[in-house]
C-alpha cells in the first residue's frame, strides 16, 4: 500500500507555478506575489494545528491501550518513544525478534540514506515510496504488526501535510505581508520620487521663470504645498520602508526557520519564498536608489534655490540697510523712489557689481582648486556610490547565484531521490524473490516432515485401532454367549413358568366357573328356582375340557337343575312348612285305606292329634319314628337345623297319600342335594387343583 | 303335588255339588212334573246326586292305587 502524497504534490506544483511565474523582472505589471489571502492562510494554519494536536492525542491514548501499536510507533517513529515515554511511562512490550530487527535496521538505514533529517514528517517523503516493499517484507512477519504501522503511516501522512500546509502558510502569509509592504514602500517611494520631481519642478520654475508678481505668490504657495508633500510623502516612504524592511527581515527569518527545518519537500516552497525575497529587496532597493538620486537632484537643486534665496536676501539686507524706508518689493517701486535713493541705489548696485566681479575674479582663480576639490568630492562620493551599487549588485547576485544553486540541489535531490526509489525497489523485488524461493523450499522440507510424522502417527493409530478392535470382538463374543446361554435358560424358565401360569390359570378359571356356580346356586328367590345352571356349567366345561374329573362332576348334574335350576333350603323349608299340615290331614290314607271317610277319619286325627313342632331325631330310627308325625316333627326338626339330607330321608319314610303329597318336595329336596353334592366336589376339587398349582413361597 | 289333592278336593266338591244340585233339580222336575209336588224325588234326586258325586270324589282319591290289569286273553 502506496501512502501517496499526490494532493501535496498538486498543491507544491501549483505554489512553484506561481511562485515561478512571479519573476522580479515582471514586477511592475503584475505586482503579485501571492495570491492567497492572510484570514485564509490563518484558518488553514489554525485547521493544520487542530488536526495535528488531535492525531497526536489520538496516537498517544492508543499507544497507551495497545502496547504492540505503541511498540510499531516507536520502532518507526524515531523520537516518539521519546514522547510516548513521556507521556504513558516506560513500554512494557519489548521489540521482539532478530528479524524485526533486521528489517528494522534495514529500515532505518534505508531511512537514513534518504534523508539527514531528525523530523518526524521526514520520514514520510522518504520513505513511503520504500514503505511499499519494506511494508511487503513486514507483512509476512504478521498482519498484527502492519496495522498500526500502517495507522502510523497515515499520522506520518497527517503530519507531512499539516507542516507543509503550515510552513507554506507561515511563508505566504509572510510573503504577503511582506509584499504589501514592499509595494506599498515602493508606491510610497514612488510617490516620493514624484513629488520630489514636481516639487524640484516647480521650485526651478519659481527661480528661473520670470512671471507676474500676483502668480508669483501662487507659484510660492504651489512650492509651499509642494515642499510640504514631499516632505510627507518622504516620510512615508521613510516608514514604508522601514516597515518594508522589516517584513523582508521576517520573511527572511521565516524562510530561514523553514530552510532549518530541512524538509525536503518544502523546498521548493522555500526556493520560491526566496525567490520572491530576493526580487522584493531588489525592487526596493532599485526605488530606494531612484528616490535618493531624485534627492541628490533635489539637493542640488534646493542648494541653488539657497543660495539664490540668500543672495537675495543678502542683496535684500543690504537694500534694506541702505534704503531702510524701503520694502521688500522693489521691484513695484518705481515711481516711489526718489534720486538719492536711486544714486544711492546705483551706487550700491555698483558696488555690489565690483564686489562680485571681484569674487569671481577670485573664484575663478580658485576655481580650479574648486573644481579639484569637488571632483575630489565626487570621486570619493562616486566611489562610495560605486562601491554600494557594487555592494548591492554582489549581493544580489550572490543572492541569485545562491537561489540558483538551491533550485538546481533541490532538482538534483529530486533525480536522486528517484533513482534511489528506483533501486531500492529493485532490491526489495530481489528481496521478495529471495524470501520466496527460501519459502516454497521450507515449504518443501515441512511438509515432507510432516508428511512422515503423520505417517508414522497414522500406523500407531492403525495399530492402536486395529488392537482395540479385536479386543472389542472378542468381549463382544464372550458377551454374547453369555447372554445367549442366559437367554436359553430364561426361555426354559418362561416355559416351564408358562406351563406352571397355565395350569394355575386354568384352576383358576375352574375355581372362578365353580364359584360361579355355586353363587348361581345362592340367587334362588324366594320361592323361585335359581336360574339354570346350565351356562355354569356349561362355563365349567368350557374351562376344564380336559379335566376328566370336573367334566365327570360336571355331567353329573341333574339335567332338571340344568335346566330349571334349583330351589334352595329356605323355599324347600317354607315348602315342607306349608305342606306339613297337608300331610298331617292325608296321614291315615294309604292303598288300602283311601275311601272318603277315611279321609274325614284322617282330617278328624290331623285336628284333635298335636305332636311336639320339632322333635330331635334319635340316631336309630324304630317303628315307632315311622309315624307320619314323628317323621315330620323330625324332618321339621332337622329343617330348622339346616339338614336337608336328614329331613329327607325322613320324608322319605312317608307312605301312602302323605308320600304321595310329598313327592314333589321330595323329588326338588332330592335335586337340590345332590346338586349341593356336586357343586361341593367341585369346588373341593378346584381348591385342590388351586392348591397344587399355586408355588408355596 | 300338594296341589293335586286341592285339585281334587276342588273337583270333587264341585262335582258333589252339580250332581246334586242337578239331582235336586231333576228331582224337583220328576216331582213337579209326575209326583205332584212330592218331596221324595227331591230328596232322592239329591241324595243319588250326593251319592254320585261322593263316589266320584272317592274314586278320584283313590285312583292312584288302583291297579290296573289287563287281562291277556290266551289267543
Amino acid at each position: 500500500a502506496q501512502y501517496s502524497l499526490s494532493p501535496c504534490y498538486v498543491s507544491l506544483a501549483l505554489y512553484k507555478c506561481l511562485y515561478g511565474r512571479a519573476h522580479p523582472t515582471n514586477l511592475q505589471h503584475h505586482r503579485h506575489y501571492t495570491s492567497g489571502e492572510s484570514s485564509g492562510a490563518a484558518k488553514v494554519v489554525a485547521v493544520g494545528l487542530v488536526t495535528l494536536g488531535s492525531s497526536i492525542g489520538g496516537t498517544v491514548l492508543y499507544a497507551k491501550w495497545d502496547p504492540k501499536f505503541r511498540t510499531a510507533v516507536e520502532k518507526n517513529i524515531p523520537y516518539s518513544d521519546w514522547l510516548l515515554g513521556m507521556a504513558l511511562g516506560p513500554n512494557p512490550y519489548s521489540p521482539v525478534t532478530a528479524h524485526k530487527k533486521q528489517v528494522k535496521e534495514s529500515r532505518s538505514s534505508k531511512i537514513k540514506k534518504e534523508k539527514n533529517i531528525k523530523e518526524e514528517p521526514s520520514v514520510s517523503t522518504a520513505s513511503e515510496t520504500t514503505s511499499a516493499p519494506v511494508y511487503s517484507a513486514q507483512s509476512i512477519e504478521g498482519e498484527y504488526t502492519g496495522w498500526p504501522i500502517g495507522i502510523a503511516w497515515i499520522f506520518i501522512v497527517f503530519y507531512i501535510l499539516t507542516f507543509l500546509f503550515s510552513v507554506s502558510a507561515s511563508l505566504e502569509e509572510s510573503l504577503a505581508s511582506s509584499a504589501k509592504t514592499t509595494l506599498q514602500a515602493i508606491g510610497a517611494q514612488e510617490a516620493a520620487l514624484q513629488a520630489i520631481g514636481s516639487h524640484t519642478h516647480k521650485l526651478k520654475e519659481a527661480m528661473e521663470a520670470e512671471v507676474p508678481p500676483d502668480q508669483k505668490s501662487a507659484q510660492w504657495r504651489d512650492l509651499e504645498t509642494a515642499l510640504a508633500e514631499r516632505r510627507s510623502t518622504v516620510n512615508d516612504a521613510g516608514a514604508a520602508l522601514l516597515k518594508a524592511r522589516d517584513a523582508l527581515d521576517s520573511l527572511r527569518s521565516v524562510i530561514d526557520k523553514a530552510k532549518e527545518s530541512k524538509v525536503a519537500a518544502v523546498q521548493p516552497l522555500v526556493l520560491a519564498a526566496e525567490e520572491n525575497l530576493h526580487s522584493m529587496v531588489v525592487d526596493l532597493d532599485q526605488a530606494v536608489t531612484k528616490v535618493q538620486s531624485a534627492e541628490s537632484e533635489a539637493k542640488i537643486v534646493s542648494q541653488y534655490t539657497e543660495l539664490v534665496n540668500e543672495a537675495k536676501r543678502q542683496f535684500q539686507k543690504e537694500l534694506s540697510s541702505l534704503t531702510p524706508e524701503i520694502q521688500a518689493n522693489w521691484k513695484g517701486l518705481t515711481g516711489k523712489l526718489s534720486a538719492d535713493d536711486l544714486n544711492a541705489l546705483i551706487a550700491h548696485a555698483h558696488r555690489r557689481i565690483d564686489q562680485l566681479n571681484r569674487e569671481l575674479a577670485e573664484q575663478r582663480v580658485r576655481e580650479q582648486v574648486h573644481i579639484e576639490a569637488a571632483l575630489e568630492q565626487q570621486k570619493l562620493e562616486d566611489q562610495k556610490a560605486l562601491d554600494k551599487a557594487v555592494h548591492t549588485a554582489t549581493q544580489h547576485s550572490k543572492e541569485e547565484a545562491r537561489l540558483e544553486q538551491e533550485r538546481k540541489l533541490s532538482e538534483l535531490r529530486e533525480v536522486m531521490e528517484a533513482e534511489m526509489r528506483t533501486q531500492l525497489r529493485r532490491q526489495a523485488a530481489a528481496h521478495t524473490d529471495h524470501l520466496r524461493d527460501i519459502l516454497k523450499v521450507q515449504e518443501q522440507e515441512l511438509r515432507s516432515e510432516a508428511e512422515q510424522v503423520l505417517n508414522s502417527k497414522m500406523l500407531e493409530q492403525e495399530t492402536h485401532y486395529r488392537q482395540l478392535t479385536q479386543e472389542q470382538l472378542d468381549n463382544f463374543t464372550l458377551d454374547m454367549n453369555a447372554a445367549y446361554a442366559r437367554l436359553k435358560g430364561m426361555e426354559e424358565a418362561i416355559d416351564s413358568h408358562v406351563i406352571a401360569e397355565e395350569e394355575a390359570r386354568k384352576a383358576h378359571q375352574l375355581w372362578l366357573s365353580v364359584e360361579a356356580l355355586s353363587y348361581t346356586l345362592k340367587t334362588a328367590g324366594s320361592d323361585l328356582p335359581t336360574k339354570p345352571l346350565e351356562s355354569a356349567v356349561q362355563a365349567i366345561q368350557d374351562s376344564c375340557c380336559n379335566n376328566e374329573f370336573a367334566l365327570a362332576l360336571a355331567s353329573a348334574l341333574p339335567e332338571e337343575s340344568l335346566r330349571r335350576g334349583v330351589y334352595s333350603e329356605a323355599s324347600l323349608r317354607s315348602r315342607f312348612n306349608s305342606l306339613r299340615s297337608m300331610v298331617r290331614r292325608v296321614a291315615l290314607i294309604d292303598e288300602s285305606h283311601n275311601s272318603l271317610y277315611q279321609y274325614f277319619l284322617s282330617y278328624l286325627q290331623a285336628a284333635l292329634l298335636f305332636e311336639e313342632k320339632q322333635a330331635m331325631p334319635p340316631t336309630q330310627l324304630t317303628n315307632e319314628d315311622l309315624d307320619p308325625f314323628k317323621l315330620l316333627s323330625y324332618a321339621s326338626y332337622c329343617l330348622e337345623h339346616e339338614d336337608l339330607e336328614l329331613a329327607a330321608k325322613f320324608v322319605n319314610q312317608l307312605r301312602g297319600e302323605a308320600r304321595r303329597v310329598v313327592q314333589d318336595w321330595l323329588t326338588e329336596a332330592r335335586l337340590t342335594l345332590e346338586t349341593r353334592q356336586v357343586v361341593t366336589l367341585l369346588s373341593a376339587y378346584a381348591n385342590a387343583v388351586g392348591l397344587g398349582t399355586t408355588q408355596a413361597p | 303335588m300338594a296341589d293335586e289333592h286341592g285339585r281334587k278336593w276342588d273337583r270333587c266338591l264341585a262335582d258333589t255339588a252339580v250332581k246334586t244340585v242337578t239331582g235336586i233339580s231333576v228331582g224337583i222336575v220328576l216331582s213337579v212334573l209326575f209326583f205332584k209336588r212330592r218331596t221324595w224325588p227331591v230328596s232322592l234326586g239329591s241324595g243319588m246326586g250326593l251319592g254320585m258325586g261322593y263316589s266320584n270324589c272317592q274314586h278320584d282319591f283313590r285312583s292312584p292305587y288302583l291297579l290296573h290289569g289287563n287281562m291277556v286273553k290266551d289267543q
